[in-house]
């Protein structure tokens, strides 16, 4: 049973975690190492009053199933007291700005707050403007810093490492949180990025150091080492990225065969939830190259982690 | 308001002698120090009246036209808890101001003759004058022309829907027509709603980077183009206000080269910050910074940095400049747009577009000044007698001219702080920065408005 609290005293501690832009590869390494230390920990009921004293705040803006359950799962399994905050049945739907409801969730003892929001950057205001430590769940179309370092430790586990792989991210690359902040993990951590996807969806993103957008899916499937798509939000296609899903899929979606041009048994990531048929085929989705399942493993751990980071746990 | 500092317009004429100041007029390219005197509230022989009227020492301080903004929102009727029109008149006098064109989009717009005689009712003892800019179609809703010309008769200096351009280039043309017989220039905020839907900043390795929806420049310049064609089908005055790139100054250029009575001002805003600004950047747009974006956590997204048209790339913010130097900008005008915390305390994509500019109008550009970008007098042109020059105003420094003048310390150093500022808003990203530049007096219509 692991009941010392070494790794996370080791890891530097954060004041918020708001994106992984700010941490260095040293740092995403060493989250990714305390990451494993609480899969093996909550697997063998260790920590389970590491932050018994910390009240941590759910506060989902926007629907979520899967990142909401695991930041849940990983705050109680580490002791604390969980407080969801069901914004449908709160007072942010009679019109509350999220300033006050913050204001007033910090006002009845809660620590650490993990938003959930539509808006990029509302948790750098969720930072500015109260006293609590705030983890960002997903932010608008900017980033979701908790998913990045999901993705960043299933690669390091399936690849070894991710220094000098290429890592290919397909799809609707600019409105994705998921991408953003794999962009910047996976380029501290000394991957090389290509991009794929409709010109809308990479626009802008050509200049981004460390990486580099292809202009067809074959090419930024060829030899890669992994390869992430990316959900298509069914009501963007709409808006000028491409004309149908139809279209989409027949141009960008991955199937087997397209999967041939890379790595001999290159994995695939996907940050669900899915449209099997859309951006990738069920057999895919299922197959042997899926680390969809892996993904959702560790993202309890890695929830875990940043939470111990931020809780200010002992 | 009893704050000593601040005069009206109905106060008596004021007489003082300032001594050693370095006048700049551009009416005539005077640019020297000597002594300027005012007697009764207007400019005089300082040697006919030294020992007569109050002497103040003036040694580095800088005397020239009072500023003239063309575009201010007043917020009055209907946003007070944002500005009155007696606190942007008293922000406007601190910042140098001796007049400023209170823009229509207030609640219920300004476009009927009442409305706009009721303003400058409101006015007539503020600390500047208030001259108002009548809306260019009822309700500003683009669908049917105001009556401009009984607004005019009213005192309106110039039409605008500003806050949007017109809703159609065929409303726009009609509203051109018109104004063609009127003489009053059609005052434009060029952007094609359709092209900036949904966008909160300037496209570009910024916005991608912070996830936030880009501006493409187009939706300015397609309008641009649009108005200068109908400009010069209708023979009216256009003027664009806030331009903020520089392919639409590129138009304006050619517009001019073909003769065309195109006018256009640019924002102290655009001329020194950047979309740099909004990832946390306090970097003016002539400093040296890193080709890469970097997010700056404690200073990212703040919806101080929303405005519309939205922070110009850096190139686009050094052409602006440079065409103010050249002379293809006219005037420098602040598109003061107050707003109250709750409309900036939220997510930047749900805040009101705007940032107050009157009290830092000056600073911006003196900075400008001191980065070599902006010759001084150039400054003050753009500050003081062209903007005028458009709403009809005259001002000078000659003997015998009624007194309408600032006085600064170019080389005073102050900080902005919100309880410092005279607007009834304090939505400015340089909140806790230092500046260059302090008035010490001003004068409008021969009255001391202002005095520090």
């Amino acid at each position: 049973m692991i009941a010392d609290a070494r790794p996370v005293a080791e890891t530097a501690r954060l004041r918020h975690f708001l994106d992984v832009d700010t941490l260095d590869r040293t740092e995403l390494e060493r989250m990714c190492d305390l990451a494993v230390e609480m899969r093996a920990a909550r697997a063998a009921r260790g920590y389970r009053s590491l932050l018994e004293a910390e009240t941590i705040g759910l506060a989902f803006y926007e629907a979520s199933t899967r990142t909401r359950v695991s930041f849940e799962l990983a705050a109680k399994a580490l002791g604390a007291t969980v407080v969801d905050l069901s914004i449908a049945s709160s007072s942010a739907t009679k019109g509350e700005s999220l300033v006050d409801t913050l204001r007033t969730l910090e006002r009845t003892g809660v620590s650490t707050l993990v938003l959930r929001h539509a808006a990029s950057g509302a948790p750098y205001l969720a930072a500015r403007t109260t006293s609590l430590r705030v983890v960002n769940a997903g932010d608008g179309t900017h980033a979701h810093p908790t998913q990045a370092l999901v993705d960043a430790l299933t690669l390091r586990e399936h690849l070894g490492t991710l220094e000098g792989r290429t890592v290919t991210i397909v799809g609707d690359v600019v409105h994705s949180r998921v991408a953003r902040s794999n962009l910047h993990a996976l380029v501290r951590l000394g991957a090389r990025v290509r991009l794929g996807g409709p010109p809308a969806w990479v626009r802008g993103l050509d200049g981004w150091p460390g990486v580099e957008v292809a202009p067809t899916l074959e090419d930024a499937l060829t030899g890669a080492d992994a390869v992430m798509t990316l959900r298509v939000q069914l009501e963007r296609a709409a808006i000028g990225g491409v004309p149908s899903l139809r279209e989409y899929t027949r141009t960008w979606g991955l199937n087997e065969q397209r999967m041939r041009l890379a790595q001999p048994g290159a994995p695939i990531l996907h940050p669900g939830p899915t449209n099997e048929g859309v951006e990738l085929t069920s057999e895919l989705a299922s197959g042997p190259r899926s680390l969809i399942g892996h993904q959702v493993r560790n993202s309890v751990a890695v929830r875990m982690a940043v939470l111990a980071l931020v809780s200010g746990a002992p | 308001m009893s704050d000593a500092r601040f005069g009206r317009l109905g106060d008596e004429p004021a007489s003082f002698l300032l001594a050693g100041v370095r006048i700049i007029d551009p009416n005539d390219g005077t640019d020297g120090i000597r002594d300027l005197a005012v007697m009764d509230g207007f400019i005089a022989d300082a040697s006919r009246v030294a020992g007569r009227v109050e002497r103040i020492e003036a040694d580095g301080l800088v005397a020239a036209p009072g500023l003239c903004d063309l575009h201010t929102h007043l917020r009055e009727p209907g946003g007070e808890g944002a500005e009155t029109i007696a606190s942007g008149a008293r922000a406007a006098a601190r910042g140098g101001f001796t007049a400023v064109c209170a823009m229509p989009n207030t609640d219920p717009a300004l476009d009927e003759p009442a409305r706009v005689a009721w303003v400058a009712q409101r006015a007539v003892n503020a600390a500047c004058r208030v001259r108002v800019i009548g809306a260019a179609t009822v309700g500003r809703r683009g669908e049917a022309l105001a009556e401009m010309g009984a607004m005019a008769d009213a005192g309106a200096v110039a039409f605008s829907d500003d806050g949007a351009a017109i809703g159609s280039a065929r409303m726009t043309r009609a509203a051109m027509t018109y104004l063609a017989g009127l003489g009053r220039p059609l005052i434009e905020h060029a952007e094609d709603a359709s092209l900036s839907a949904a966008s909160v900043m300037r496209a570009g390795p910024t916005a991608a980077h912070l996830g936030l929806a880009g501006w493409p420049t187009s939706a300015e310049l397609t309008v641009v183009e649009r108005d200068i064609a109908l400009a010069a089908e209708t023979g009216a005055r256009l003027h664009l206000t806030h331009l903020s790139t520089a392919g639409a100054l590129e138009a304006v250029r050619r517009a001019r080269a073909r003769g065309l009575p195109i006018t256009c001002d640019v924002t102290p805003h655009h001329l020194a910050m950047t979309d740099e600004w909004v990832s946390g950047s306090r970097q003016f747009a002539w400093d040296d910074a890193s080709p890469e974006v970097t997010l700056v956590p404690d200073r990212a997204y703040d919806a101080n940095c929303r405005v519309s048209p939205p922070l110009p790339s850096r190139a686009d913010a050094l052409a602006l400049l440079a065409a103010v130097a050249d002379g293809t900008v006219d005037a420098i005008a602040t598109d003061h747009a107050p707003h109250p915390p709750e409309r900036k305390l939220v997510p930047f994509d749900e805040a009101a577009p705007g940032m107050i500019g009157l009290e830092t109008a000056l600073s911006l550009g003196l900075a400008a000044v001191a980065a070599g970008r902006l010759e001084l007098a150039t400054l003050i042109a753009a500050l003081s007698i062209r903007p005028a020059e458009i709403i009809g105003e005259r001002r000078s420094l000659a003997i015998g001219q009624p007194a309408d003048l600032v006085v600064f310390d170019p080389g005073a150093r102050w900080r902005l702080e919100a309880s410092a500022l005279e607007s009834a808003s304090a939505n400015t990203p340089l909140l806790g920065m230092e500046l260059s530049g302090v008035i010490r007096l001003t004068v409008a219509d021969g009255r001391v408005t202002y005095r520090s």
